[in-house]
């Protein structure tokens, strides 16, 4: 390797820490964004220009072409999708990261001389590029809804003895040195089905969790092939995403008030809704209106609104930022309550209130905001529904019991608006809802604001 | 065991770098605000993307008549670059989003 490729590799190194460092700011995000981004393409046109190999035409004219079509369609998929759909689509692409992996890993098994440190990196490069790629498939599914859950009986152990299998087999063909590229496929195709099975029983609320524990693994897969290949920057960039994916992985679950090994082995929402029904959810539920709703919250000093998936689903934010102006120009005291896991990935919420020019300043976290409800008039609550669940404090059969909440039965009244009765993501019902502080709003999330904010603009 | 140990000491100063990274890692995201975990797993999953560097040495290695290698290290370059640049464009975008305050 050329000296000045070696340099190359160096700046990219740093400039990925730095952008990753960066990228934990607020005021420096984009910009630490911006600096990986630059380090990545001198990677790759270094790696391009400044190799040492005999490369015939054909080959540059097919990695133009690769790069070309990659970029096009990457940036085509970046610019269109919808803010909501973000979690769906870091799952896809991530996925893609790991294919990439699981082929190298194919391609170099091909030209491996034997040696056994090098067999083991290729085999664990193809093993686990091909877990993330399936595993991101069927958790983009999932996100999108286009998959249910599925448990097969006993999947634990199904899964597990699978797991093993795997490993056993990868060390197999190191040890016994079987070159036979029929095996290859084999456990390829064995990785793949682990990947589907691995994901498949997790519910729908845990994806964040996964997609985050797939993207570490996508960035660990990089790193074996940074080993293969000798190439430190392709080491430490993977490494730098694998343990930084794993970290955010527990930050996730600590969210949640869930251990890793709960979320992947425990299949929330199987046996919880059955704990949840039996839940103390009975009572009368106090339907209102918008007329009355805009009354209530034209009257108070202190207004805080607790946005939630729903509000993205309806395409409400937009909305809820002339609510909120409408009511501070009445001269209301509003802001936004910000639960860690709000929306569908922690700060999923925050981007999209951001979108729609919501004030940074107004979005207050869980455990500023928590002290606030007692002095607070009106807690306008749309779209969400487990992370303001009074059972997450006092129903130890929940199953989101200990799960850090937004306190707001704490306030003198609570608005809900919610679509139905149907309950939450997690599959229980919310005894919130039964309060009799608590006043139902339903309907969808953007007509319903609509009507208020006409109503409030009428007074 | 031998052929571990050998391994160990052939590869050692790839262990300490290895090792020095996770903690960089963990060091980096450890005190994260939560407002910013999505574009910040979007930006890491861009960087994991460094895969590319693989996938092309795989093409640059390929003898142009192997259409087996050049084929799967096409796929994989094709595959890599989507998710590096579809990656940092789509958490520019996300990130642009908290700028834009008045």
């Amino acid at each position: 390797m050329s000296i000045t490729l070696s340099i190359i590799y160096l700046i990219s190194t740093i400039t990925f820490v730095i952008g990753l460092k960066m990228l934990g700011h607020p005021e420096t995000a984009k910009k630490g964004n911006f600096i990986a981004a630059v380090g990545m393409v001198l990677a790759i046109i270094g790696t391009i220009f400044l190799h040492d190999f005999t490369v015939s035409n054909i080959n540059y004219i097919l990695i133009g072409a690769a790069l070309f079509v990659g970029s096009l369609i990457g940036w085509l998929i970046a610019m269109k999708v919808e803010m909501t759909k973000m979690p769906e689509l870091v799952s896809l692409f991530n996925g893609f990261g790991g294919a990439s992996a699981m082929l190298i890993g194919l391609v170099e098994y091909g030209n491996n001389s034997g040696d056994i440190a090098q067999t083991s990196t290729v085999i664990a490069a193809i093993i686990i590029g091909s877990i993330t790629f399936s595993g991101s498939l069927v958790a983009f599914g999932k996100l999108n809804g286009s998959l249910k859950d599925i448990r097969l009986p006993k999947y634990n152990l199904i899964n597990n003895v699978l797991f093993l299998g795997l490993v056993a087999f990868g060390a197999y063909i190191v040890m016994g040195g079987a070159s036979s590229t029929l095996l290859i496929y084999a456990l390829l195709f064995a990785s793949l089905i682990y990947g589907l099975l691995f994901v498949f029983p997790i519910g729908g609320a845990d994806m964040p969790v996964v997609i985050s524990l797939l993207n570490s693994l996508t960035g660990i897969a990089a790193a074996i092939t940074g080993v293969l290949y000798g190439n430190m920057v392709m080491l430490v960039g993977g490494i730098l995403v694998g343990s930084a994916g794993l970290i955010l992985t527990f930050v996730m679950c600590e969210g949640m008030n869930r251990s890793l090994s709960n979320v992947i082995f425990g299949a929330f929402g199987g046996d919880a809704v059955v704990a949840g029904a039996t839940g103390k959810t009975g009572g009368t539920i106090k339907k209102t209106t918008a007329s009355d709703s805009a009354v209530l919250l034209n009257y108070a000093n202190k207004v805080v609104i607790v946005p939630g998936y729903g509000l993205a689903v309806a395409q409400a934010q937009h909305v809820i930022h002339e609510l909120e102006q409408v009511l501070t120009e009445k001269g209301v005291d509003v802001s936004y309550a910000i639960h860690p896991v709000a929306g569908r990935m922690p700060g999923h919420m925050n981007v999209l209130l951001a979108e729609s020019n919501v004030d940074y300043d107004k979005l207050i976290e869980m455990d500023d905001i928590n002290p606030q409800f007692p002095n607070t008039d009106v807690v306008l609550v749309v779209g969400a529904n487990d992370v303001v669940n009074p059972a997450a404090h006092n129903d130890p059969s929940s199953p989101i019991y200990g799960m850090p909440i937004l306190d707001v039965e704490n306030s003198k009244h609570i608005i809900v608006n919610k679509r139905t009765m149907n309950a939450g993501y997690a599959g229980i019902q919310n005894e919130l809802f039964f309060n009799t502080k608590t006043s139902m709003l339903f309907g969808d999330a953007k007509s319903a604001l609509t009507e208020l904010v006409s109503e409030l603009k009428n007074m | 065991m031998n052929e571990l140990l050998e391994f160990i000491s052939n590869n050692l100063e790839l262990i300490y770098i290895l090792i020095l990274a996770i903690f960089i890692g963990v060091e980096l995201i450890k005190n994260v605000p939560s407002v910013l975990h999505t574009p910040l797993m979007s930006g890491a999953n861009a960087l994991s993307g460094v895969v590319i560097v693989g996938a092309l040495l795989v093409m640059l290695k390929a003898d142009p008549n192997d259409y087996l290698a050049l084929g799967l290290g096409f796929v994989a370059v094709v595959l890599g670059i989507i998710n590096v640049v579809g990656g940092f464009a789509v958490t520019d975008r996300m990130l642009q989003m908290f700028k834009k305050r008045k």
